[in-house]
């Protein structure tokens, strides 16, 4: 069993930065996944792990050895690339034993490993196939087929499902979460896909501009976002933000006289309420218009207008509001979040309200 | 009227075309083969059908039997070695080294340069005593040598000749098929620890396989073909010893006139070309993997 250590790693090329000072732990035997908007630095992350990049400073530790000057074949794992690198020429048996040629193993130990691993995949039916002759998913597998018989403890993988559509990368997905558990795999997994980080993960590190934004569970993630941005990054529709000022009692939403949400000062702080959190009734904490209606079937998205303020609510599939109604919105107050607008960092707060009973607020629950 | 204009638009716009092909390919191919089987006109002599005659003399005109052999040691001798000299350029080339630029353009220069000029400067090459090649092989104490003069060497040194012309040009294909090569494919076996060598023999040199067949039909045609050096540089001699099949077929035609005999040549060579270019697609085209 082996864990992955990042100290304090860098990348950068002549005037660009990709990676900055990043350092995570990832346990062995469980799955962590990068995520972030393209261009974060994840997939650089990846490749500094694999070794198919050099780092420019910093650490890579895998089961408590340095190998940040090793050769990715010195480095114990496997990888699966997002284009899956199947030789198109070779046939699916072929591919997967590819490596294991590579390094020598004997024949039988070769058959041996194949063996297992196309029947964890179900491929043994395809096995004289091309890659060609092969259906999206099935080539997936192939990709994966060829980590598995590596029986390397570090599996690395990049965006591998971005190519499928969604029913199969919703299957692929309960199937590498499956196969990493059951071989007690060790996963970096890079996607830019919240839902499948969310559903996967161990550990997510949220990455923007080349930097951590934050290192949690799904469920902290979600339910305590360390940034505005990931706030906004974790959950569909993203969390509302509106901006509060200064009044007496406390901060305000912007536009509007009360009720004080927040003690202190507003000017500057950014609210966060998620969209799903919010309940419709006669009254609520803060009054609202209902701006605009997008029907989804099970449920639908309304606009509302506080003060001078958007926000997305969600509510259930039936429509019970007009554009243009005067309702109240409700919350309960854990599921308000405070930022600084210019350092974008969460900022601990007394919430000055409790949920009005008039509504009825969603249990929440953390979920440690 | 409009169905009539339906007819006629078509076989307009294919008349310049056909006109061209039937006037320049097609009815020269066929004149050429019927030729074959008649003996050349001469003076008031009208031409008279002397059905295999042309073919069967031919088995014993130890002229053409000298060409035949010289083309087949030229082909053998310049089609592979050219293959192999244009996939390493390409791949070196391709890998990211410095001067990358530079080099593809030197590489490729060869083709470019037309094959008169190419001769030409390769003839001061060869000049015995003070051409480059002497002058080189002088500094390991080599006596000075009259390479274009000496049947030994003569078609050596016209295959070397070829062969620097024609690896240059064959690189172009290779590259583009390189580069269509996903850089993916090394990383995956980078991770496995593979060998450039052994990556080399079992992914690339597989994927660039239908480069090959069609760079290879390509030089076999070329090697029967080329003839612009033979001209200038020894006009087939010393004893036909640097003679191709080409080069004896404009001799026979237009240098002895004997324009019959000629096209029965020009079948001849046709008929080889074609048997070529069948066993290799016959051969290869199973082992070769397309995408």
């Amino acid at each position: 069993m082996s864990g992955i250590e990042i100290a304090s790693l860098n990348k950068s090329w002549a005037t660009f930065n990709a990676v900055q000072d990043i350092s995570f732990t990832v346990e062995a035997g469980t799955l962590t996944v990068l995520l972030g908007p393209s261009g974060c630095g994840k997939s650089t992350t990846l490749r500094l792990i694999a070794g198919l990049e050099s780092a420019t400073s910093g650490a890579i530790r895998i089961g408590g050895r340095d190998v940040t000057n090793e050769p990715p074949a010195k480095r114990d794992l496997a990888m699966v690339f997002q284009s899956y690198a199947l030789f198109p020429h070779l046939s699916v048996a072929e591919n997967i034993v590819f490596g294991l040629k590579v390094r020598k193993v004997p024949a039988a130990e070769r058959a041996r490993r194949l063996q297992r691993a196309v029947d964890i995949l179900g491929l043994s039916h395809l096995l004289d196939r091309k890659p060609s002759q092969l259906s999206g998913g099935q080539q997936q597998r192939v990709a994966l087929g060829r980590a598995i018989v590596a029986e390397a403890p570090v599996c690395l993988m990049d965006e591998p499902l971005s190519n499928l559509d969604a029913q199969l990368r919703h299957e692929m997905r309960k199937e590498i979460r499956s196969i990493q558990k059951s071989l007690g795999m060790t996963m970096v997994y890079v996607t830019h896909d919240q839902i499948e980080a969310m559903s996967l993960a161990d550990q997510v590190i949220l990455m923007r501009n080349g930097r951590i934004e934050q290192k949690a569970t799904p469920s902290e993630l979600y339910l305590r976002p360390a940034t505005s941005f990931a706030a906004r990054f974790i959950g569909t529709p993203p969390m509302n933000l509106v901006e509060l000022v200064d009044s007496a009692g406390g901060a305000v939403v912007k536009g509007t006289n009360g009720p004080a949400l927040v003690e202190g000062k507003g000017a500057g702080l950014l609210l966060g309420v998620r969209p799903e959190e919010i309940r419709i009734a006669s009254t609520g904490i803060v009054p609202a218009i209902v701006q605009s209606i997008d029907y989804h079937g099970a449920d639908s998205i309304l606009e509302c207008l506080v003060g001078d303020q958007l926000l997305q609510v969600r509510v259930e599939g039936v429509r019970r509001h007009a554009v243009g109604d005067s309702v109240g919105l409700n919350w309960k107050p854990e599921a308000m979040h405070v930022f600084d607008r210019e350092t974008t960092l969460r900022v601990e707060r007394k919430v000055l309200v409790t949920a009005d009973g008039a509504g009825e607020a969603p249990a929440l629950r953390a979920v440690k | 009227m409009k169905k009539t204009n339906n007819m006629v638009v078509p076989w307009l716009l294919l008349l310049p075309a056909t006109v061209l092909l039937a006037a320049f390919t097609h009815i020269p191919a066929v004149m050429t083969f019927i030729n074959s089987f008649y003996r050349t006109p001469r003076g008031n002599r009208p031409a008279r059908f002397v059905g295999m005659d042309h073919y069967s003399s031919m088995l014993s005109d130890p002229v053409f039997m000298a060409a035949l052999k010289n083309n087949a040691i030229y082909a053998l001798g310049t089609v592979p070695a050219a293959i192999a000299l244009s996939m390493l350029m390409a791949v070196i080339v391709n890998s990211a080294i410095r001067g990358r630029a530079l080099m593809r353009m030197s590489f490729f220069l060869p083709t470019v340069l037309p094959m008169i000029a190419v001769a030409n400067i390769w003839l001061f090459f060869y000049t015995p005593g003070y051409g480059l090649i002497d002058q080189f092989l002088g500094l390991f104490g080599f006596h000075e040598r009259n390479w274009l003069g000496d049947p030994d060497t003569v078609l050596g040194s016209l295959m070397v000749l070829a062969i620097w012309k024609e690896a240059g040009f064959f690189m172009i294909f290779y590259l583009a098929a390189l580069q269509q090569i996903s850089p993916t494919l090394s990383e995956a076996a980078a991770l496995e620890g593979t060998s450039r060598w052994y990556f080399f023999r079992r992914v690339t040199f597989p994927l660039l396989m239908p480069t090959t067949l069609f760079v290879m039909i390509n030089a076999i045609i070329n090697s029967f073909r080329l003839i612009d050096h033979v001209i200038v540089m020894t006009r087939g001699g010393p004893d036909n010893a640097s003679t191709l099949l080409l080069y004896y077929v404009y001799n026979v035609a237009f240098r002895f006139w004997d324009t019959a005999y000629a096209s029965a040549l020009t079948v001849v060579l046709l008929a080889v070309l074609a048997l070529l270019a069948f066993v290799q697609f016959g051969v290869l085209d199973r082992k070769v993997h397309y995408k």
